[in-house]
């Protein structure tokens, strides 16, 4: 399945660029996504960090085909 | 009412201080009003390990901001008797001494008006995917946390 992965911020600056869409084997957690990515790309702070998949924030759900998994640094409006 | 129309939130760069005299003078015709209240932010010149923030650049995942200012919208048209509520953020640089954030509300009463500007100002803060990146006077940086 296809699942397409954004970073932003500080994130984005650790891993180099800001989207990327990656072939992951069916039935993938969203935490094992994220625990993946963090490892791949060393990313530190991971405490953190928040996950949004379709635009919701930290659910603990299986991925699907076609998801946007978005990686988000501490928000920082206003 | 304009609660159900979608409301384009970001701006580019800084907010001009002749939007917020402009958003005034458009209320003056609602006569029902009788309390705006409004809400800038403001970039600090912070100095952190000797050296000036010069400048915050913002970054958005912006399809989920706007999304999430949109329910912010919602709630607060719910909990509160505002007749209208306006949220402007920027995108983008914005210098030390400029505004990226207006957030104006208005009521028959001033209280209500209060409550509401404060409410969206906190759920902002907490709730919507926005990144700062504090530019120092050297050109090096780093990334702003909400405290």
């Amino acid at each position: 399945m296809k699942v397409t992965v954004k970073y932003f911020g500080v994130i984005a600056e650790t891993v180099g660029k800001s989207e990327e869409v990656l072939e992951l084997e069916q039935g993938l957690s969203v935490k094992e996504l994220k625990d993946q990515q963090i490892k791949k790309y060393q990313i530190s702070d991971a405490a953190s960090l928040q996950i949004a998949v379709n635009q919701n924030l930290n659910k603990e759900v299986e991925l699907k085909d076609g998801d946007e998994v978005a990686f988000l640094p501490p928000f920082a409006g206003g | 009412m304009d609660k159900k129309k979608p409301k384009k939130v970001f701006v580019h760069g800084a907010i001009p201080p002749e939007k917020i005299a402009n958003s005034i003078a458009n209320h003056q015709s609602k006569t029902n009003i009788g309390a705006h209240s409004i809400f800038l932010g403001q970039i600090r010149a912070d100095v952190i390990e000797g050296k000036t923030v010069s400048a915050i650049e913002y970054s958005a995942y912006e399809d989920m901001a706007e999304r999430v200012f949109h329910e912010i919208r919602e709630a607060a048209f719910s909990k509160f008797d505002i007749t209208c509520a306006h949220i402007y953020h920027s995108l983008g640089e914005v210098k030390t001494g400029e505004l990226c954030l207006f957030v104006f509300t208005s009521s028959a009463h001033r209280k209500i008006a209060i409550e509401a500007c404060n409410y969206f100002v906190e759920e902002i803060k907490a709730n919507v995917p926005i990144f700062g990146k504090e530019i120092f006077e050297d050109e090096t940086h780093q990334w702003k946390v909400n405290t």
